[in-house]
């Protein structure tokens, strides 16, 4: 507990010190990351310990309200998530000191610098909070520092608007959050008393199921505003681009991923038994997000934008999990139920890990030629090597790959499903089967959308009409990175090792645990339930693919004459220049013909037939534009409606004092006839 | 005092109250109307001192005393003075005529009656029947607020809303307790001297007192 206490307080400690050093930038960026990095490793230190020991602590800091002081509980769920922040915030600080650095010269980053450790220190106080209070002043100090970080270059129209939104959102999120609360605090010890706004008591209370459905319901409302669960996600892909990309990183890592907290809390710890719908509503979402995400995904040209709709896609993933774990538990399977799980659970601190890597990588190329177009770019390879390397790692693991981390959690989560057929209802007995078969077309669209990703970002020839020096990323960047891929190997080849450590969790939130029978082969070997059903060994993967690619390489390049460099075949034309290479709009077309009627797609071809005969045309424009239907299905109707709502009880307020007199008048005299 | 006789005379102060109240309504000469406000306060005054006196309550010739003081010689002394220096003696708009004020006036006194008839019925105090009365006043000041356009008008109906919530609370429970009357009155003397402040800004920014003109500081849309 002492420890991650110290760790939050030293990030407000950088947060505080920032506005001293303003004079000194390049000191001021060294000295406040290396002390995040710090009070990040000493947070992933003590996660890790409190997972391992399974211990439960907790303190009561008498601050606050009177008479409602913070209640603060570490607990080994919180101790796993602030492992997962703690990670990848120790791997983003570092990454950052060499990434802020580019801003130097440009604008004062005093304002990054502070945001970023109240954002740290929000995350971690989330997680930490175990009363209402403290829990929504520690989401408020995360949404308002986040919002900060998406607004620090300020000058652009794009961000101020990406920020609003965010900010919209986000409160809408945070009232339907503080309603949840309210209900439970409420039905735990009526409105006489305050003393139900600690977790512990809404713990200890019974809820009639109305009531506690409406909690659930606000509460997963809430929380998937902040998560970006389809149809709440519009905010994502406008906010992620335009943050500095190490705030994206640790925004797509690690703030959704806070979110996810708040449902497990929620519906596990704080309401307790549920039927089995819940689980069905946050699979269907889940399910919803995954499948609308990488389909939205594939369309986008900007690198940041695209990683962003990915972020919908893998909270979708883990809803999933989450979903199908509440499905189990709620029919009294605690087995499948932990399984499921540790699925989700598992690809919480893999999305933090793969995601905070592709941001990072994405971070690198935009540090190093100012563009995130895809279409711009190309052959970033050869002038980048290691931040292609590290990139594709990255994608490796988004595309759930072996012998990456990302292949074992969707491996578990499609084990979950197919275990599921135990199940009772028609129903049900309907959707998984469904679902199992969206998450695998999920899985091969992520493939090819970043396959699309990597191919057209690093390989090919340069794109763009401007030529930049682009340089390779800096050391600190890439020892980010580099750390940030290791742990997604290492996560990959030992899934049994995570799985016992992070066993406590399964046993204190449904009661059983798969790491006996997870671990039994010895530690090569997965077997989540039982060996004859499934089995499944990174290390033994990663040696094979090592062995593979030794071998190519080596009939490759022991005869130096193996490797011709020869002119590109122009297939008879003319003159082949840069732009006539294969790029994302080409790649992604295919789907976008299938799937188009879920997007809304203005496609324009305009040729200007100047030459001798139109058979010959001078020019052609092409113009494609590609827009997220919700917008108009849902938001649009909204945003009008309340502004329709609002101009008309503007209409109330005409100015003149006798008007408001007579409103009052009138309301005296009509509670008079009322009540009398 | 026979409690009978003090019962009709306050009855009968209570009916002089009432009488101001419509007077003031449709008065329209500003002095005149702050007249009017004076001898409703001496009435009020008068019929606390009763009250005081047929109740045993002596605090209430404290309050009675404070009344005098405010309603009757400070406050109409304060609005004198603010009538001369921004020279407003001049005849008072109203946004609804006269006797349709009356007539909504009388409404307002019948409903008050009508609202207050099962409290006549529980209530023993010598005062119980002019409750209504009291409850008539307050709407009247209301009334007055709503129909008039000018800003000197407005604080005196509003005087006069406090006159009838007083009033409502001599007859209802033989006053309130002096510490809450001191600070009620300490309130409305304060509230004078802020109205009287405003006012002056008003007048300079707007060059009128007419309250229409503020409806110019409403946002458009």
């Amino acid at each position: 507990m002492n420890i991650i206490v110290s760790s939050v307080l030293l990030l407000f400690l950088s947060a505080l010190l920032a506005p001293l050093f303003k004079s000194r930038q390049r000191l001021l960026i060294n000295a406040s990351f290396l002390l995040a990095a710090i009070a990040s490793l000493l947070g992933a230190a003590g996660g890790i310990w409190v997972v391992g020991a399974g211990i439960t602590s907790k303190l009561i800091l008498p601050v606050g309200l009177p008479d409602l002081p913070f209640h603060l509980r570490l607990d080994p769920l919180a101790g796993f998530f602030i492992t997962v922040i703690c990670l990848l915030s120790l791997f983003v600080s570092l990454y950052s000191i060499g990434y802020v650095k580019g801003y130097l010269g440009k604008r004062p980053v005093t304002s990054l610098v502070v945001f970023y450790g109240l954002f740290l220190a929000g995350m971690l106080m989330v997680v930490l909070a175990d009363d209402a209070l403290f829990f929504l002043v520690s989401w408020e100090v995360m949404a308002a520092a986040s919002y900060f970080l998406v607004m620090f270059e300020d000058e652009l129209i794009e961000n101020r608007r990406a920020a609003f939104l965010y900010m919209i959102v986000a409160h809408v999120g945070a009232i339907a959050i503080l309603l949840s609360f309210g209900i439970m605090a409420g039905l735990t010890t009526g409105f006489e008393s305050f003393s139900g706004y600690t977790f512990d008591a809404m713990r200890q209370a019974e809820f009639p199921l109305q009531w506690a459905t409406a909690a659930f319901l606000l509460a997963f409302f809430g929380f998937a505003a902040k998560a970006g669960v389809v149809p709440l996600h519009v905010w994502l892909p406008e906010a992620h681009p335009v943050a500095p990309s190490n705030v994206s990183a640790l925004m797509s890592g690690v703030m959704l991923k806070t979110a996810i907290y708040g449902i497990v809390r929620v519906s596990f710890d704080l309401l307790g038994g549920f039927p089995w719908w819940w689980g069905a509503i946050v699979l269907i979402f889940g399910l919803i997000s995954a499948v609308m995400g990488v389909l939205y995904a594939l369309m986008q040209h900007d690198l940041k934008r695209l990683l962003a709709y990915h972020s919908v896609e893998n909270i979708g993933i883990i809803l999933i999990g989450i979903g199908l774990s509440m499905i189990f538990t709620s029919y009294n399977m605690p087995l499948l139920a932990a399984l499921a799980l540790i699925a989700g659970l598992y690809h919480t601190m893999n999305h933090a890990l793969f995601k905070g890597l592709l941001f990072m990588g994405a971070g690198a190329v935009l540090h190093a030629t100012h563009e995130r177009n895809m279409e711009e770019m190309g052959g970033l390879i050869h002038r980048m090597p290691w931040t292609a390397a590290l990139f594709l790692v990255g994608c490796v693991s988004i595309s759930a790959l072996p012998p990456f981390n990302g292949f074992v959690s969707e491996w578990l989560t499609f084990q979950a499903f197919l275990l599921s057929p135990a199940l009772p209802g028609p129903l049900l007995k309907l959707l998984i089967p469904l679902g199992a078969a969206l998450l695998a077309l999920t899985g091969a669209l992520a493939a090819a959308c970043f396959v699309k990703a990597f191919g057209v970002t690093f390989l090919g020839h340069w794109r763009g009409s401007r030529n930049p020096r682009v340089q390779e990323a800096g050391p600190t960047m890439r020892l980010g990175m580099i750390l940030a891929a290791l742990m997604c190997l290492f996560l990959g080849i030992l899934p049994t090792a995570i799985i016992e450590w992070m066993d406590i969790l399964t046993e204190q939130l449904v009661g059983d645990k798969i790491g006996t029978t997870a671990g039994a082969f010895g530690w090569m070997w997965l077997t989540p339930i039982a060996s004859e059903r499934a089995s499944y060994s990174g290390s033994t993967v990663f040696l094979g693919i090592l062995a593979v690619v030794a071998v190519v390489y080596l009939l490759l390049h022991v005869k130096p004459s193996a490797i011709h460099r020869v002119p590109i075949w122009d297939c008879g034309f003319a003159k082949i220049n840069q732009r006539m290479q294969y790029n994302a709009a080409s790649f992604s077309m295919p789907i976008r013909r299938i799937f188009g009627f879920l997007f809304n797609i203005k496609e324009q071809v305009k040729l200007t037939p100047r030459g001798v005969h139109p058979a010959f045309p001078m020019r052609l424009n092409y113009y494609l534009r590609i827009r997220d239907r919700f917008w108009g299905w849902l938001y649009k109707p909204v945003v009008e409606t309340s502004f329709r709502l609002s101009r008309r009880v503007g209409r109330l307020q005409q100015g003149r004092i006798q008007a408001y007199l007579i409103y009052s008048f009138i309301t005296i005299i009509v509670l008079l006839v009322f009540s009398r | 005092m026979n409690i009978n006789i003090a019962a009709q005379i306050n009855s009968f102060l209570a009916a002089l109250v009432l009488l101001t109240a419509f007077g003031m309504l449709v008065q329209r000469r500003m002095y005149g109307l702050v007249h009017l406000f004076t001898w409703q306060g001496l009435f009020l005054s008068l019929n606390t001192a009763i009250v005081g006196y047929v109740a045993g309550r002596h605090h209430l010739y404290i309050s009675s005393v404070l009344t005098l003081a405010l309603k009757v010689i400070l406050l109409p002394y304060i609005l004198h003075v603010l009538i001369q220096r921004l020279k407003v003696h001049k005849e008072v708009e109203t946004v609804i005529n006269v006797p349709m004020t009356m007539l909504i006036g009388i409404a307002l006194v019948i409903f008050s009656y009508h609202l207050m008839s099962p409290v006549r019925e529980l209530s023993n105090l010598v005062t119980r029947s002019t409750l209504a009365v009291a409850l008539a006043t307050v709407m009247i000041g209301l009334l007055m607020m709503i129909t008039r356009k000018h800003a000197v008008t407005q604080i005196i109906g509003f005087l006069a809303m406090e006159n009838g919530l007083f009033f409502a609370a001599t007859s209802a429970t033989y006053g309130m307790p002096l510490v809450v009357e001191l600070g009620v009155a300490l309130d409305i003397l304060i509230a004078a001297f802020i109205f009287g402040i405003f006012f002056f800004h008003i007048h300079t920014t707007f060059d009128s007192l007419d309250i229409e003109q503020m409806a110019r500081l409403k946002e458009e849309d």
